[in-house]
């Protein structure tokens, strides 16, 4: 069941010739017809267990849109390589179905999935040639033999490679493999494609551009895209909706600027981007705000995200850039903190200071020219809107 | 200019020469640093050079010169294969005088230090009964008088010395060196008409070059057969079960040749345990018990087991490299098992293939204890008639020539595996 032969839902528009790319343009969006966007996939409760004693991944459920660009991302171990794995059929589920476009698929071999997959190391055939490594998907096809030149021309030139075909992957240089890797995913037109860290093994730089890259292909055929990640910045500059894993669950499945602002759990807080931890006990809520009792005896008004009520165990988590120091305005909460050390990172300042028993307490200064002089030793006054600190991880 | 710029700040002089610090040009300084290099290098390498020119080299090259030199002849009887230089074997006479008058001389000195009879045996290779004809000759001549005429007096010895085709062997192989031994090796023999094929019956070298090959690469390809499963499975399995099965393969390795091979022995025997087994399961009846030993079937058998570790190293060392991910990538691209097997996999194990096919033919091509042993006479290799040359009839000239022909036969090998698979597409790990 190959999407192309199943009357593919995106194919590459032959009637339109390669005078469209202008020199060293990517291929432009009319050249690509989506009829529709992609495919669909959907977890139902699915476990994973390698070895009958641990579950690796613990009761997954998915639902990925036509179209959608979803992003796994977690700490190592976390489960989302087996995830992929398992939908790509090369592991079998133990428990639970995997939907795609509807259809379960546990019993459908890999290469009957028809999933695009660009592998961590790119899995390149070292023997073939660029052009050979792109030409195989198209030959297991039976596909003719032009129609398989013009499309292999189409995706080099995709992935700006058109000169690079009669090379070897040996001779490309790690981000040229890196494309090439994503071109053999697409060339078939799959309507789903899973990237497992595949910028891992990129330098910064690099990195940035293919991101940007893949972002840019993946908005011009319409692809559904899972991808797979330990990168958080990567995640949030890329996705539609990333899936924070830790520990074989799902933690938090949202738009990347949900997942910042309003993390579910101090998992998430932690793991996305920069965050102060603050432990304590609620002691009173009332709707929108809750009081809590940080274990030194300071008061703090919060958002109660994720607590349990009155008498309950929180953390209270808030972001260094969003705190103000010595604050003019009347924030909800003012607490002094001493100031234990300086870095000067050109943009902005981190103030690591001591605030509430915690010595580890970021506090971001923007570098503005109207600046207060402040320097290490000083205690000075710190304030946060309540609405900027979540109370969290409610225990059952 | 400043003469600053002379010496230290420009290291490029007037003439355009790089020097270095101390004015003496760069590439000369570069060269005597590197010199000092190369000599400890080649200290370092100079026992294991000496070994291998002692060891491996010299008597390569012995073994070249042997397969051709021929001084014998000349050195037992020098005036007689002078005075023979003048004689024409086709003109239908016998030498004349003057020749039995030499061979009286050269026989007398020749018997005086006993080496009338190796003479005798080195034309015996040519000839036979040459052997013979030297033995009696040299107890004849002692009681010669040294009178005339000569040619009578030999004649009555014995009368092959009116044979004239005695004399022409003699004069045949009276240079120094000859191609002899090389004729012999591929079953030809030098006669009055020039180069000819022995006759049909005589024939054994190159049926037996001809089978040493056939059947070394029966071996090698039996031992890829059995090797790439194992190789395989060794390259799939966890560590630990890996090293286990590791110890299986190596296992050979341990145990004595001669050991393993009588084992094979009593197991392939026509009274030995699997025919046994064979009749008692009544898959064939007691008259109708497989041969399986003493011919080409023991041979092949025996040796696929004693070459197979050779192979599978090769191929497990090289199957580890292989990430999984190929095949996936393949499977995700829509290839089935085999053609992801086929078209991904496979080609990516060609190198430890050629490493291992390359290790087990040259091995087996060479290969004497077991065919000796287990090949009666239908499994034996060239390799055995060395030996029988070497050892038993002291023909050291002929063995010679054979080992020259099987090491040139194994270069050509080399050379066409070169040109069909690539030599550097071979890897050991
Ligand atoms: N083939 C396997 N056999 C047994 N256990 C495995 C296997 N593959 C993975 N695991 C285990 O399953 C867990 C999840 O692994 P997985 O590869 O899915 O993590 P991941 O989230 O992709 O991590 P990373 O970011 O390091 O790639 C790990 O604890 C790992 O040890
Ligand atoms: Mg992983």
């Amino acid at each position: 069941m190959y999407p192309f032969t199943t009357g593919g839902d995106l194919r590459f528009d032959a009637g339109v010739g390669h005078a469209a790319v202008s020199a060293g343009a990517r291929v432009q969006k009319s050249e690509w017809t989506a009829i529709s966007r992609g495919a669909s996939v959907k977890f139902d409760s699915v476990q994973k267990s390698y070895d009958g004693e641990t579950l690796v991944v613990k009761d997954l459920n998915l639902d990925i849109a036509r179209g959608e660009f979803l992003t796994m991302l977690g700490p190592s171990g976390s489960g989302k390589t087996t995830c992929l794995m398992m939908l790509a059929g090369f592991e079998p589920a133990t428990h639970g179905e995997i939907y795609l476009n509807d259809d379960g698929i546990n019993n459908v071999p890999p290469h009957k999935r028809g999933i695009g997959m660009v592998f961590q190391n790119y899995a390149l055939f070292p023997h073939m040639s660029v052009a050979e490594n792109l030409a195989f998907p198209l030959q297991v096809r039976g596909m003719a033999r032009a129609e398989q030149e013009q499309r292999i021309k189409r995706a080099l030139d995709m992935v700006e490679l058109g000169a690079f075909g009669g090379r070897r992957p040996a001779q490309l240089s790690g981000g040229q493999q890196q494309r090439v890797a994503v071109a053999r995913a697409l060339v078939f037109d799959p309507e789903l494609v899973l990237m497992d860290e595949p910028l891992g093994a990129l330098d910064k730089q690099l990195r940035e551009q293919m991101q940007y890259e893949i972002k840019h292909i993946h908005e011009n055929l319409g692809v559904t895209i899972v991808y797979v990640t330990h990168d958080q910045t990567e995640a949030l500059t890329m996705s539609d909706r990333v899936a924070v894993f830790n520990d074989g669950v799902i933690q938090q499945l949202s738009s990347p600027d949900t997942l910042y602002e309003s993390p579910q759990n101090s998992f998430v807080a932690q793991f996305i981007g920069e965050n102060n931890k603050l432990s304590g006990e609620v002691v009173a809520l009332d709707g929108a705000n809750c009081e809590v009792r940080l274990d030194d005896g300071t008061l703090l008004v919060a958002d109660p995200v994720n607590i349990n009520g009155a008498g309950s165990r929180t953390t209270v988590s808030l972001r260094p850039e969003r705190i103000e120091l010595a604050p003019s305005d009347e924030p909800e909460n003012v607490v002094d903190g001493k100031i234990e050390e300086l870095i000067y990172l050109g943009d902005h300042i981190r103030v690591r200071m001591n605030v509430a028993g915690n010595d580890e307490f970021i506090v971001k200064v923007r570098n503005r020219r109207d600046k207060r002089p402040i320097s290490e030793g000083d205690t000075v006054k710190v304030g946060w809107a309540a609405s900027d600190c979540k109370a969290l991880d409610a225990v059952a | 200019m400043s003469s600053a710029t002379d010496t230290s700040t420009d290291a490029i002089a007037g003439d355009g020469i790089v020097r270095a610090a101390d004015g003496t040009p760069l590439k000369r300084s570069l060269a005597r640093a590197l010199r000092r290099e190369k000599l400890r290098s080649f200290l370092l390498i100079a026992p294991l050079l000496a070994f291998v020119v002692i060891s491996f080299l010299m008597p390569i090259a012995d073994m070249l010169f042997r397969s051709v030199e021929n001084n014998i002849v000349e050195d037992t009887i020098p005036e007689t294969v002078q005075t023979l230089a003048s004689w024409d074997a086709d003109s239908g006479d016998l030498p004349d005088e003057r020749v039995y008058a030499a061979l009286f001389q050269d026989l007398q000195i020749a018997v005086e230090q006993r080496i009338h009879t190796r003479l005798g045996s080195r034309l015996n290779y040519e000839k036979s009964g040459m052997s013979g004809l030297f033995r009696k000759t040299g107890r004849e001549v002692r009681r010669m008088e040294a009178e005339g005429p000569f040619k009578e007096r030999f004649i009555e010895i014995d009368e092959d010395w009116a044979d004239i085709e005695v004399w022409a062997v003699i004069k045949r192989y009276s240079p120094p060196y000859t191609p002899g031994y090389f004729l012999n090796a591929v079953d030809a023999e030098l006669t009055a008409e020039g180069v000819e094929m022995k006759p049909e019956n005589e024939r054994i070298y190159l049926m037996l070059f001809w089978r040493t090959l056939v059947m070394s690469l029966m071996i090698t390809l039996s031992c890829l057969l059995l090797g790439y499963p194992i190789g395989y499975l060794l390259s799939h399995l966890p560590a630990r079960s890996a090293n286990l099965l590791m110890i299986l393969v190596l296992l050979p390795f341990w145990t004595s040749l001669l050991v393993r091979t009588s084992a094979w022995k009593v197991l392939l025997q026509q009274q030995g345990v699997i025919n046994d087994f064979l009749v008692w399961i009544n898959l064939i009846d007691d008259a109708g018990r497989l041969v399986m030993i003493n011919n080409q079937t023991g041979t092949i058998i025996a040796m696929t087991h004693i070459l197979l570790p050779f192979m599978i190293l090769p191929l497990y060392s090289v199957m580890q490299t292989i990430s999984p991910s190929y095949v996936r990538a393949a499977k995700s691209l829509g290839a089935s098992d085999w053609t992801a097997f086929w078209r991904v996999y496979f080609p990516q194990t060609v190198p430890g293939i050629g490493a291992g096919a390359i290790l087990v033919f040259i091995l087996a091509i060479g290969y004497y204890i077991t065919p000796e042993l287990v090949g009666g006479t239908s499994g034996i290799f060239i390799s055995n008639r060395i030996a029988y040359h070497i050892s038993t009839s002291l023909n050291w000239g002929l063995a010679a020539a054979l080992g020259t022909i099987l090491l040139l036969l194994v270069m050509a090998l080399f050379y066409v595996y070169d040109r069909i698979v690539g030599i550097d597409n071979v890897k050991l790990g």
